[in-house]
């Protein structure tokens, strides 16, 4: 008997529709993984089973019995629980608080806080119940939240997008204890683009595209090529790089330490990099240990850096405006498209505006035809789907979005581009072609500084790496001469020649 | 229970049909109360609507009306884009008249001999001048202090009222006023020049319509006009850009400040042609109403103030053709602005009546 079967499930959006006739059957014991592109469809697919959307048409089987999943609180009195990618956690509370509030009915907090010990225990899944949040790392808080989804004894868990916030020795951790909960006959349906993970955990996978299953096939027994064709309908083109031939120092960063501004944020100590026209150094890092600090520091949002701790081709620009570094030819990219790199009501053509000044003449006279012509140009040159330049940079997709804004500062021949998470949420094929942008700038002799957290991504691109953990970067190190291994070691905050004790502290803080 | 759920795609049709929608409606909210108070709706609604277009002593009375609106209007639309919410125009609006009635003052009491066109420009600067002084309040303890800045200029409009007291009842008194607190009336020399003689209408209302012209050309072409509404819609993104919030707080304080003395000084040396304590007739915060009925457009606010105006006028032929209440032109006000809230929360939502299981899918969701 299925543990789960869904059949012919469609929801039709006002704008777009989300599922179209899926099938989908799990049985008890199995990791099934749900692949596809952001888009596809997969979050309204669980948010049906998780009973917090409802189908237009279809049926759903629980156990065989036909089900009609109301509500969330439904789904987990059937035994269906769900990891979200975004965490749903108090940062005041302990862990166990946070779990206990999240309980339907209601045991004491001491009950809880012993059961919390003992599935942790059971799993392998290290919580300290009494810790508050705000002092336990990513992985941590997600581990947090599957110990909560454990505590309901669930038949079937639902994992979104787990791994995009862990070191890849943390995945490894987290699929120890997936297979374990699996051997006990707990089904696991694992959402995720991440075609490596998926061919080493999963049993089962369904590819799903615009909406439609495109694919059902044993992972073990594909090739990345493969399931990326059924996920996109092509395979994404082989980037072509070529060793990079540095020239001169671009970017310097010595002795840059700022003070945390919130009390969520991270504290930048003492951060050291070099960055040399025509290569691109990749920054590495679990999410939260100091990347949008530094971006801010480095692209002028905080304004707070020490005299002469950021110089650009040997000016000092600590204190100089986004604007003014600018001038000089630094150009960011920043890691939120909407608001921040684009203002979402504004038309493309209008947001060129933020960082373009080309059409704007004497007394700040704004020139139509030149701001017009310029979005119409990025939109050609970098295949951007959109309506034409006055579509509202909201009404694009995520992906053409990005490659606009990329674009956007790409053709202002910058002498240094920052860009932070530049495939974060973006298609497959869009993220392609960003990377081959920023090697063909890097070849066009411009230097390139690239964050990311898609380890993948950076061993791509990337000339050399440094790792950031815990407010501190790591020295530099060639991709020719780092693994994966290594780099993930780093991200807890362990690299050579750092001091045992500071180690050991920040390890617990940023690690797995 | 009733539950607002995010339209997929606002419709850019109602959204520029939401002002005539909630006009609409408060015409209906007028006529049910027209019936209340045992009046008839009808010919009650014609006092009010119909009356204020009827003869072109009615039409330059609209005008005349309608500049301080202008006005005040224009800068609180550029504010509000800004995201720098000054609702405080009527203190502005005050300052400009004190100012400029003191220089009118000081000419007639100098017996300076000025022409009115050589005044005008004086009148403008002197307005402008002390409207934007009293901003500049706003602006410094906002940027300094972070103060903020509704309370501040709020505030600001009841020390200007009683600052305005003070010297009508003190220093500027007419000592041959029989003890009223009114200043002496202006010479000649300092009354806005009128646009129809025998009528009150002066050139302040083309100098208005000449100003909201410059304010759509500011906000449309010009990149610190754009640069400041990217500072409302999107913080994030001026900052990125690296647009400095000062600035635009700054300049949309004292550009809004100026344009209030501006109307406040018009008011002064137009129809009144002295100082009273009532110098206002709370155009400041009808602006506010204005501003949001015109879209925060500037040709927008120049629609609004003619049909705002034609309240304040409609509630005053109503007062003395039909002897209704005088406070009724400001519930019309009111139910406009409120009509206008609405209908533009429902154009980005929709009511949707949620049963328990749908209103716990939308927490979890």
């Amino acid at each position: 008997m299925l543990r789960l079967e869904l059949q012919g499930i469609s929801k039709q959006y006002p704008a777009v529709r989300a599922n179209d006739g899926v099938n989908l059957q799990v049985a008890p014991g199995q990791i099934h993984a749900v692949l596809g592109e952001n888009g596809a469809g997969k979050s309204t697919l669980m948010k049906i089973i998780y009973g917090a959307v409802r189908p237009d048409e279809g049926t759903v089987r629980w156990n065989g019995q036909p089900v009609q999943i109301a509500n969330p609180q439904q789904a987990r009195a059937l035994g269906i629980s769900m990891v979200f990618q975004h965490f749903s956690l108090f940062d005041t509370l302990t862990a166990a608080e946070n779990v206990w509030l999240g309980l339907d009915k209601g045991p004491t907090l001491a009950e809880v806080t012993e059961r919390i010990r003992s599935v942790s225990h059971d799993y392998g899944l290290d919580v300290d119940p009494l810790r508050p949040v705000h002092t336990l790392s990513v992985g941590e808080r997600q581990r947090v939240e599957i110990v909560r989804a454990l505590l309901t004894k669930p038949q079937l868990l639902i994992l979104d997008e787990p791994t995009s916030v862990l070191t890849p020795q943390a995945v490894e951790k987290l699929f120890v204890t997936l297979r374990q909960l699996a051997a006990e006959g707990c089904s696991i349906l694992y959402i995720s683009h991440k075609l490596d993970e998926i061919r080493s955990l999963c049993h089962h996978c369904t590819v799903l595209r615009g909406g439609r299953v495109t694919g059902e096939v044993d992972p073990t027994a594909e090739t990345n090529a493969s399931l990326s064709r059924l996920m996109i309908g092509s395979a994404p083109p082989e980037l072509a790089h070529r060793p990079a031939r540095p020239g001169a120092l671009a970017l310097a960063v010595r002795g840059l330490s700022l003070a945390k501004q919130s009390p969520f944020g991270t504290t930048l100590a003492d951060v050291a990099l070099q960055v040399r026209a025509g290569e691109i150094l990749g920054i590495a890092g679990v999410s939260g240990n100091g990347q949008q600090e530094l971006m801010a520091a480095l692209s002028g949002e905080d304004r707070r850096a020490p005299e002469g701790s950021i110089r650009l081709f040997d000016a000092d620009i600590a204190a100089l405006s986004p604007r003014h570094r600018r001038h000089l030819g630094l150009h960011f990219v920043p890691e939120e498209r909407l608001g921040r790199g684009a203002v979402p009501v504004m038309s493309l053509a209008q947001n060129t505006l933020l960082t373009r000044t080309e059409a704007v003449g004497p007394l700040g006279w704004i020139d139509q035809r030149t701001v017009r012509a310029l979005a119409e140009r990025l939109i050609g040159a970098y295949n951007v789907k959109a309506g034409g330049p006055d579509a509202p940079a909201r009404s694009l997709s995520g992906g053409n979005l990005q490659k606009f804004i990329v674009g956007r500062e790409i053709d202002a021949k910058p002498k240094l581009l920052i860009v932070s998470q530049p495939t974060w949420g973006v298609d497959v094929g869009a993220a392609a072609q960003i990377r081959g942008a920023l090697l063909q700038l890097r070849d066009a002799g411009c230097a390139v500084l690239v964050v990311s957290e898609e380890l993948e991504e950076l061993f791509e691109i990337s000339d050399r790496l440094q790792v950031i953990a815990g407010g501190r970067l790591s020295p530099p190190v060639a991709v020719a001469e780092a693994s994966v291994p290594m780099i993930g070691e780093w991200m807890s905050g362990l690299w050579p020649g750092r001091s045992a004790q500071a180690t050991m502290q920040e390890a617990r803080h940023a690690a797995a | 229970m009733l539950r607002l759920e995010a339209r997929p795609a606002p419709s850019r049709l109602f959204a520029w049909a939401s002002p005539v929608i909630s006009l609409v409606i408060t015409v209906l909210v007028a006529a049910g109360l027209f019936a209340a108070l045992g009046k008839p709706p009808g010919q009650s609604l014609a006092v009010f609507l119909v009356e204020p277009f009827n003869g072109l002593r009615a039409l330059t009375e609209l005008g005349l009306k309608a500049t301080p609106l202008i006005l005040c209007s224009l800068g609180l639309a550029l504010c509000f884009r800004s995201n720098v919410w000054n609702i405080g125009a009527e203190g502005q609006f005050l300052l400009g008249g004190i100012v400029a009635g003191g220089v009118a003052l000081w000419i007639t009491e100098q017996e300076i001999a000025i022409g009115p066109w050589a005044f005008v420009p004086l009148a403008v600067a002197a307005g402008a001048l002390g409207g934007a002084a009293w901003a500049a309040v706003v602006a410094l303890l906002r940027d300094r202090f972070n103060a903020n800045e509704i309370l501040v200029s709020l505030m600001l409009v009841y020390v200007a009222n009683l600052l305005l007291s003070w010297l009508v009842f003190g220093p500027w008194k007419d000592p041959q006023g029989f003890n009223f607190p009114q200043s002496v009336s202006f010479a000649d020399g300092t009354a806005m020049p009128r646009m129809l003689t025998g009528l009150r209408l002066h050139w302040g209302f083309v100098i208005a319509l000449v100003a909201a012209v410059l304010m759509w050309l500011f906000m449309a072409r010009i990149h610190l006009g754009w640069q400041m509404q990217v500072g409302g819609l999107a913080p994030a993104a001026a900052r990125y850009a690296g647009f400095s919030t000062r600035r635009a707080l700054w300049t949309a304080l004292l550009t809004s400040g100026a344009l209030a003395g501006v109307a406040g000084a018009f008011e002064v040396t137009g129809p009144m042609g002295q100082l009273t304590p009532h110098v206002s007739n709370n155009y400041g915060f009808t602006a506010i109403i204005v501003a949001f009925v015109g879209r925060l457009h500037p040709l927008g606010c120049v629609a609004g103030s003619l049909l705002l105006s034609t309240f304040l006028i409609g509630g005053e032929l109503a007062q003395s053709r039909i002897g209704l209440p005088a406070a009724l032109s400001g519930v019309f006000q009111g139910v406009l602005l409120f009509s206008l809230l609405a209908c533009d929360t429902l154009i980005h939502y929709r009511l949707r009546w949620a049963s328990g299981a749908s209103r716990a899918a939308g927490v979890a969701a």
